[in-house]
């Protein structure tokens, strides 16, 4: 039973393990947690949020602080609505036809959701990593260098060298492929292509990443260095994470949002909602009794 | 009744009745596959049959019968004034009597016959020549050309002497002649280069399919020039930028139903439209590439479009992650990928309207014409109306040349289908 109490050391268990977390794991504080500030000023404030998919409302009134340089986690059953509050961040709701999206959310006091505001240009400060690792079918650089491209950021060959560099670096995949950069990259393995699509993330200087479940397609040393990237990145960006892993979220996150049927029940410092819930139902979710 | 539920009383019948049932689903599967094996079969049998019939009807147009001849240019029969006048033919058939060392009687009736041999081609090749140069009068030349049809027949075993005479084209004089031709090492075979290089004819011997070919390209041109682009954005529009609605849904169905209507409607509606109304000359590639263009359109949207549903949205989703707009992520990501599929559903529905026939027939492109279309207002004909026009000529030699224009028109259709292959290939190649 240690080995499963000791998250790092048990990764067989992320991913689609928590129905089969004991108790105990609540008790475990976040490895690398250093008890998050208090959001006086928030990245991202979201209040009232509602979404509905045709008639079928899918949020419920989402009132939620998000700091940055931390990263949150966003915990909950599946189809609780977790993800669809991540997609409203960067407004990639907009792509299904039958979303709707009500309330407000604020990234540094201005609403995504204005008139004003270009998805496009919205989406080139809010990253996005999804699920399954989805690099484009062309060659590492390619990958890298597709969104300095196209959002102009580089003004030169060199300087966009530069900034596949750095961004690869970032994601720690440099040291792998900086032999093969004009290899493709769906060749990589998929530890790999997630760690890809994460400097392809980066390399357009995004201040927030969103992360929905990015290594629940991955094995568990490729979880692990994944978790460890996170942790690095956390010094200069925004982050939020879905994960389906709680010993995930208690390892890699500052705060963790509990959402349960649409509703947001519970938020706030990740070692507080794992050893002192205030909810019981979040208690009830994190000891393993539902979802 | 599942295995938990069988008494320990009865194993041993269970166990045969289980035997039974495993026999009869092995059995199923043999027959399936046996039914299987024997459609394939069967399907293979009348390709042959196809296949076999029309190049054992077509293969001997490419073989061909020529004559060496020496022709002395009588200064008397030619008029220098006049060159385009002369009696060409009749010079030839001179110098053909000249070899067999028969004379012509008082009616002509010896010369004419001498004449059913030989192609008019000798005439035209000795105008040439003098209009080149006329110092050639008096002097002897020798010249090549092809037999007439009838007596290249003779060589190939088509006219046998067995026949009764009055049901050949030619008599036994002739056809003694023509031996006596051989014997002397006048008459040589090879290759039919002619059939390739010359365009309709009412000659069989001087008919070939270049005009055809010709047209056929450029026709085709016109066609994928406009029914690609407009059908690939089109297809593109409907897919990743229309709203999904009433109005959507009813273009949907508008298309795929256009896909299935008989492609006379649509020559019908170019007669109508382009004809008619907008007065494209009649008969012209243009008008021809503008009805298949119509015609391929249905067939080159619905290709293209399940092409792009078939590229994963998680790309859609990684480009518009990092911030492309729509448009970016279509045509830098979602239509590259779809690329092998836009291009083989363009090429195979290309490799379609090259063998469409009945809409031509309504444009007017069913005329008989003898040279090289040169361009693409003016009358042309295609390769499948050239095939229609021959099959329905009453000269015997056609026939084997119909089965030859058949032989290029599916030459043709290869080698565009190997090109959608290579292409595709070659756009797979960059994953």
């Amino acid at each position: 039973m240690t080995s499963i109490l000791n998250p790092l050391a048990s990764p067989l268990l992320q991913g689609h393990a928590m129905t089969v977390h004991s108790p105990d794991d609540s008790t475990r504080a976040p490895a690398t947690s250093t008890a998050a500030p208090a959001t006086a000023d928030p990245k991202i404030k979201a209040r009232g949020v509602k979404v509905f998919y045709g008639d079928k409302q899918a949020l419920f009134d989402v009132d939620l602080d998000i700091p940055a340089k931390s990263v949150t986690a966003f915990i909950g059953p599946s189809g609780c609505g977790k993800s669809t509050f991540l997609r409203c961040i960067n407004r990639m709701n907009d792509t299904i036809p039958s979303a709707r999206v009500e309330g407000s959310i604020l990234i540094d006091g201005a609403d995504v959701n204005a008139k004003s505001v270009d998805p496009v240009v919205l989406r080139s400060r809010v990253g996005m990593v999804f699920q399954k690792p989805n690099p484009f079918p062309k060659t590492i650089f390619e990958n890298v260098a597709y969104g300095p491209r196209i959002h102009g950021l580089a003004t030169g060959k060199a300087e966009l060298e530069a900034i596949v560099e750095s961004s690869l670096k970032k994601a720690g995949l440099w040291n792998e492929v900086a032999d093969r950069l004009h290899q493709p990259g769906t060749g990589l393995s998929g530890g790999q292509q997630q760690r890809l699509v994460i400097a392809r993330a980066i390399a357009v200087s995004p201040e927030v990443i969103l992360m929905d479940e990015p290594c629940s397609a991955l094995d568990p040393i490729a979880t692990a260095k994944i978790e460890e990237l996170i942790d690095e990145l956390r010094s200069q960006f925004c982050i939020v994470i879905v994960t389906h892993s709680m010993a995930q979220a208690a390892r890699v996150s500052q705060r963790t949002a509990f959402f349960h049927l649409g509703k947001l029940v519970e938020s706030g410092p990740t070692e507080e909602m794992f050893t002192n819930p205030r909810d019981s139902r979040t208690q009830d979710y994190i000891t393993g009794r539902f979802g | 009744m599942t295995d938990a539920n069988l008494g320990a009383a009865a194993p041993r019948q269970t166990l045969s009745a289980a035997e039974a049932r495993l026999k009869k689903r092995h059995r199923a599967e043999r027959l399936f596959k046996a039914q299987g094996v024997a459609a394939i079969i069967i399907a293979m049998i009348f390709l042959v049959v196809l296949v076999g019939r029309i190049v054992t009807q077509g293969y001997s147009t490419f073989q061909t019968h020529t004559l060496s001849v020496a022709v002395y240019l009588n200064p008397e029969r030619i008029d220098t004034s006049d060159l385009s006048g002369v009696n060409y033919d009749y010079i030839v058939a001179e110098a053909v009597m000249k070899k067999l060392g028969v004379q012509d009687d008082d009616f002509g009736t010896i010369s004419t016959k001498v004449q059913d041999l030989v192609s008019r081609d000798f005439g035209f090749q000795l105008l040439n020549k003098l209009k080149a140069d006329q110092t050639l009068i008096g002097q002897t030349v020798t010249v090549t050309g092809p037999l007439k049809a009838d007596a290249d027949l003779y060589f190939k075993g088509q006219i046998e002497r067995s026949t009764d005479e009055g049901d050949r084209k030619l008599d036994n004089q002739q056809l003694d002649w023509l031996d006596k031709l051989q014997k002397d090492g006048a008459i040589t075979s090879g290759f039919n280069t002619g059939f390739f290089t010359h365009s309709d004819s009412t000659e069989p011997e001087q008919a070939g399919v270049l005009g055809a070919v010709v047209g056929s390209a450029m026709m085709l041109l016109i066609t994928a020039l406009i029914s690609v682009p407009v059908g690939v954005l089109a297809a593109v529009y409907l897919e990743e930028f229309a709203p999904k609605n009433r109005w959507t849904d009813i273009i949907e169905v508008n298309i795929n139903n256009l896909a299935a209507v008989p492609s006379i409607v649509y020559g019908l509606l170019g007669l109508a439209l382009f004809i008619n109304w907008l007065n494209v000359p009649r008969g012209s590639p243009l008008v021809g590439g503008l009805v298949l263009a119509l015609m391929a359109l249905p067939t080159v949207i619905i290709a293209t479009r399940s092409a792009l549903k078939a590229v994963p949205p998680s790309i859609r989703e990684a480009a518009l992650g990092v911030g492309a707009s729509k448009t970016q992520t279509v045509f830098h990501h979602v239509l590259p990928l779809a690329m092998p599929g836009v291009m083989t559903g363009a090429i195979l529905s290309l490799a379609h309207a090259l063998g469409e026939t009945a809409p031509l027939l309504m444009i007017g492109m069913v005329s008989f014409v003898p040279g090289v279309p040169e361009g693409f207002t003016s009358a042309a004909t295609v390769l499948p109306v050239q095939v229609f026009i021959w099959e329905n000529a009453s000269e015997r030699a056609f026939h084997e040349r119909t089965a030859a224009a058949i032989i290029v028109l599916l030459v043709f259709m290869i080698v565009m289908n190997a090109a959608a292959v290579i292409l595709r290939r070659r756009f797979e190649r960059r994953w």
